[in-house]
């Protein structure tokens, strides 16, 4: 199969590979995805006072479009305000990276992985 | 770019220059184009003789008699013309089939279809190590067990089933026996004359052969019957009609003479080609061999790197032609069906990779893989979470996964 120029970019030189600390009640931490399926995603962002996502990092386990869905993401993220993040979809990522058909649940995920991270910020805060 | 270094031998191989060669010489007007089945002119006695000579190349590679050896269009054909051909023949006899989950798709879905038509099939989980329990094979036998179907050495983890033992349970409660050898013929001796083995499916493209070309082996002693599968001229004593290909078959004699010349030695030497690459990674943390290391064929190395998923790994090390058994790899998000029967986790199963090494690979090839293996692991392992996970004690089995 052959990849997008933009998923080998991403895969190559991963944007924001990391991870930041779980407590700290700035970070939202989403986990999604199943060692089963053959891809996990960790998406952690970091949000100032302001409700302005500052930072955001990943760790995911899975094929090359998993990873740069996953680093895809955190470089839209940052910037954003909770409202914006959640409504980003997976047809923007997919589109973005040209992923095939077979690989869009890769895309699908990441959404998932950005849902996960600002509901777990909005349960700290009680948001 | 140059081309990938070709790592992939259990999935195919290159012809070899001397079978393509002849291979050739069968096909012009100045060839031997003729029909081996023309009987009033040289062209036919002359395509004739080379089918002759390449039977018995086949048969001598085999321990086989000439007469046993009937031409297909690969092992996925010999496996069909053996199942069906059996199952049809004997059905009066009894409907019960036996085989191992670990089989190839052409003897799985074989059995599929044979249910179909009203048989019933036991697939046996193989032990941990892929091979077969063969109490659990003898306890499953029934009064009408009419077939039995092992792989001798399995495509994806090398292992090499004890054809010896199995046979003879098959032999004393009058069981067929038939074995896929697609994966050990020319790479380790299989002599039938002394093999308890009814029917042995071969294909010409896993040893330097062409592909389209196998051939099945019908015993004689015991004489085995066939309810044919393909209908027509009633070649190949009527298991197989349709002419002869004689420049495929020509390809696949030849084939079998060079590895009856180079087996001994080539398997020396691909086993310590294995050994290096295995040794290049037997150190490094959470590192897995697939099935049993022992009983494996010597060209075979089925590894899994714990907590990297095997497509990502593919894509990171594509200067190298490998296999995986990732889900990513197949349209199913189901990892290798294979390994699942072995009981390996599911990450195990995503993150294996399957190096088969042949006649063409080079010390510098196995040297060259494992530097980049190594250091694409590390990178994908900092990429991982699991890995994460891994490092920090979590243990992963007891993690609550949302499944999607």
């Amino acid at each position: 199969m052959a990849y997008s120029e933009k998923v080998l970019d991403h895969y190559e030189n991963p944007r924001n590979v990391g991870k930041m600390d779980e407590s700290d009640e700035n970070v939202g931490t989403g986990m999604v995805g199943a060692p089963a399926c053959g891809d996990v995603m960790r998406l952690q962002i970091k949000v100032s006072d302001e409700g302005i996502i500052e930072d955001a990092k990943f760790k995911t386990y899975g094929c090359g479009s998993a990873i740069a869905s996953s680093s895809l993401v955190t470089e839209i993220l940052k910037g954003m305000d909770l409202d914006e993040a959640v409504s980003i979809s997976n047809s923007e990522i997919a589109q973005e990276l040209a992923l095939p058909p077979v690989k869009i649940h890769c895309s699908v995920l990441a959404e998932d992985a950005i849902k996960a991270a600002v509901a777990d910020y909005k349960e700290k805060h009680a948001i | 770019m140059s081309n990938p270094t070709y790592m992939d031998y259990s999935s195919t191989t290159p012809v070899d220059p001397q079978v393509a060669k002849k291979m050739a010489d069968c096909l012009t007007m100045e060839g031997n184009f003729g029909n081996p089945a023309s009987r009033s002119h040289t062209y036919g006695w002359e395509a004739e003789a080379a089918v002759d000579k390449a039977r018995k190349q086949v048969a001598d590679l085999i321990g086989a008699d000439t007469r046993e050896i009937v031409w297909t269009s690969g092992a996925t054909e010999s496996n069909n013309l053996a199942l069906k051909g059996i199952a049809q023949f004997y059905a009066k006899r009894g409907k019960h089939i036996i085989t191992l989950r670990t089989e190839h798709k052409a003897i799985l879905d074989t059995c599929r279809q044979l249910e179909r038509e009203g048989f019933e099939v036991t697939y046996l989980d193989p032990m941990p190590n892929g091979l077969l329990d063969i109490e659990v094979f003898k306890n499953t036998i029934r009064e009408d067990t009419i077939l039995a179907s092992f792989m001798h050495v399995n495509n994806e983890i090398g292992v090499i089933q004890d054809l010896h033992a199995i046979g003879d349970i098959c032999r004393e409660h009058k069981v067929f026996f038939h074995v896929d050898a697609a994966q050990s013929v020319g790479k380790m001796p299989i002599d039938l004359a002394t093999l308890p083995v009814d029917l042995m499916s071969f294909s010409a493209h896993k040893i330097y052969g062409p592909k389209g070309m196998g051939a099945l082996y019908v015993s004689r002693k015991p004489r085995v019957r066939l309810e044919a599968q393909m209908h027509g001229g009633g070649h190949e004593r009527g298991m197989r009609s349709g002419t002869l290909a004689t420049h495929q078959i020509v390809g696949m004699g030849e084939a079998f003479a060079i590895a009856q010349e180079m087996m001994a030695e080539e398997e020396v030497r691909t086993r310590a080609l294995r050994d290096r690459l295995y040794a290049g990674f037997s150190d490094m943390e959470e590192v897995v061999v697939n099935g049993d290391f022992e009983q494996r064929i010597g060209s075979n190395l089925n590894i899994s790197f714990n907590y990297v998923e095997g497509e990502s790994l593919l894509m990171a090390i594509s200067n190298i032609a490998v296999s995986s058994g990732s889900a990513c790899t197949s349209a199913s998000l189901e990892p290798s069906y294979v390994l699942r029967a072995l009981g390996l986790s599911d990450e195990l199963a995503h993150s294996s990779i399957r190096f088969s090494v042949g006649r063409y690979t080079t010390e510098k090839d196995v040297d060259d893989a494992i530097i980049l293996v190594r250091q694409k692991v590390e990178k994908l392992r900092d990429l991982s979470p699991l890995w994460d996970m891994y490092k920090d004690g979590v243990d992963l089995s007891t993690v609550q996964w949302a499944a999607h």
